[in-house]
């Protein structure tokens, strides 16, 4: 079983495409959308936590591939900065899943990307703004 | 068997003074009691580092060919106004102060992503920053219009002077209301939804010498990466806050106003802040050394977080619009709001901090080897802070309407 995170960019000519829907269908694949909207020069972008059978999960990724879809992990698009965060800690009370926590002994900010589902709160809550988002 | 600064400062040009943090300190005491602690240590230092709003700087940036008086005019830097009421060419930039065309709160809530903080930072870094100012223009003075660039390495005097700082203890904000609200404590989430709080807790300078028997005026700090001085007690100082037995107060009270060269400061130490929904600020790193000079001071500087207690605060309702609380919400000690949550009305709330720990551990052991190897000597207070005896007392506004 693979369950991951996943970025897809559509090109333009695919926004209107039913795509999510074959994944489902063919690959018998389990989704949750974490995001998804329509950038300027109509880029469609979407993320994913996508989950299924080792093989069948590859399958679908082959066929999002094929139809043109580029595909990225999650955890390579919101990044810390860590020169500029100072350990305050606030960033933990608006993360909703625990991706941002702080160690009970160092009292150190943790960020375990492979948690995070790029919701974005964190980024105006974070008072020296070390949160940076790279969609 | 008592001992004096002088002696203390004997020691350390002697490379001999024992000198440790407000964090170890707890253990030294615990374990070989107060009596032998206060004859072996010699000096206890602590640290802070969080957004203190009253924070600012002034410059001196010499004089133009041919001469322009600001006073009375107007000055910006990178486009955040200046305060420039003073002589010809002394400014002073707030912290909080932002651009002319910022968006504040107009598109709720607002970002407040450059302000007066990001522009101390970014002068401190060594950054060439935009000076525009306008002026009447006068006999000898005549020029009206000024426009260039300024840099830290060539100003005349360049001084960090804030009139209040190093908050002694804070409230533990929470919100009752059941919208979501964005304050100077944090995004706070409707139905007791979160607690933040802020403050070092058992590192934090003032807890740690609560009554203010050697922190006074000219007590020499470390401030912002540099080194500073206490100039007065800040704005709002209230020593006779309500306190414990063991001196500590458990609501906010005294403050420090102080001061020192920014020249010789570090940005990593005046961070500018932005607080989503509320403004922009300063997050400003303080250390003070505290001179074990008996029994009763040491006893005070091994204050823990077990013993530190802060006031849970509404801002939902209650800080925005009373001055007295209308619910009391209860008390809430440091060591518990570190484990990252607390119980109030039966309910479980996630804590957070908003000034770093790790942050004020590094500031403390800073000082520690500055005073250890001899380049920090400690200063005696040339007068005191007012302390509870005083009867000073923190006031609302009188509000009296103009006819």
């Amino acid at each position: 079983m693979i369950s991951k995170r996943i970025v897809l960019r559509f090109p333009n000519r695919l926004i209107d495409q039913p795509i999510v829907c074959k994944l489902v269908k063919d690959y018998d694949l389990e989704f949750n959308i974490l995001k998804a909207y329509i950038a300027q020069r109509e880029e469609g972008l979407l993320v994913l936590e996508l989950k299924g059978q080792d093989e069948e999960y590859n399958k679908g990724i082959d066929y999002l591939t094929r139809i043109g879809v580029r595909i990225q992990l999650l955890s390579q698009d919101i990044v810390r900065n860590n020169a500029k965060c100072t350990h305050c800690g606030i960033c933990i009370s608006v993360c909703p899943t625990g991706a941002l926590v702080i160690d009970s002994i160092t009292r150190k900010v943790h960020f375990y990307d492979n948690k995070c589902i790029a919701c974005e709160l964190c980024i105006p809550a974070c008072p020296p703004r070390a949160m940076e988002v790279h969609f | 068997m008592a001992k004096t600064i002088t002696e203390i400062n004997e020691k350390i040009k002697k490379g001999q003074a024992v000198v440790v943090t407000a964090e170890e300190i707890v253990d030294i005491v615990e374990e070989k009691g107060v009596k032998r602690a206060a004859q072996e240590v010699d000096v206890v230092t602590t640290g802070t580092f969080g957004p203190m709003c009253s924070s600012g700087i002034y410059i001196n940036i010499g004089h133009a060919k041919p001469r322009i008086k600001l006073g009375g005019g107007k000055c910006y830097l990178n486009e955040v106004p200046a305060y420039c009421g003073f002589a010809a060419v002394d400014i002073y930039l707030g912290c909080t102060h932002l651009s002319d065309d910022d968006p504040r709160n107009k598109v709720y809530p607002g970002e407040f992503k450059y302000g007066g903080g990001h522009v101390i930072e970014e002068f401190v870094a060594g950054k060439d920053i935009r000076l525009t100012a306008i002026a009447y223009g006068t006999d000898c003075y005549p020029r009206r219009k000024l426009e260039t660039w300024i840099n830290i390495k060539d100003v005349n005097e360049a001084v960090l002077f804030n009139p209040r700082n190093v908050y002694q203890n804070y409230n533990v904000a929470v919100n009752l209301s059941d919208k979501l609200i964005y304050t100077y404590m944090g995004v706070l989430k409707p139905n007791l939804g979160n607690a933040n709080y802020c403050g070092a807790g058992q590192l934090s300078p003032l807890l740690n010498d609560p009554l203010y028997k050697t922190i006074g005026i000219g007590t020499k700090i470390f401030l912002g990466g540099g080194v500073g001085y206490v100039a007065w007690q800040g704005t709002q100082h209230n020593p006779t806050a309500k306190r414990k037995d063991n001196g500590v107060p458990c609501v906010p009270a005294g403050t420090l106003a102080v001061i020192g060269d920014l020249k010789q400061m570090r940005p990593e130490w005046l961070v500018g802040t932005s607080f989503q929904g509320y403004g922009a600020t300063l997050t400003v790193g303080v250390g003070i050394p505290i001179p074990i000079l008996d029994e009763e001071i040491v006893r005070y500087s091994a204050v823990k977080d077990e013993e530190i207690f802060a006031p849970i605060v509404d801002y939902g309702k209650q800080y925005p619009y009373s001055e007295k609380p209308q619910v009391e919400l209860g008390e809430v000690s440091y060591a518990q709001l570190k484990t990252g949550k607390i119980k109030l009305h039966g309910k479980e709330i996630p804590t957070a901090p908003l000034s770093s720990y790790p942050k004020a551990i590094e500031i403390a052991e800073t000082l520690k080897d500055w005073i250890k190897s001899g380049r920090f000597l400690l200063t005696e207070a040339v007068a005191s802070l007012p302390g509870p005896e005083s009867g000073l007392t923190f006031k609302f506004l009188k509000e009296r309407p103009i006819e």
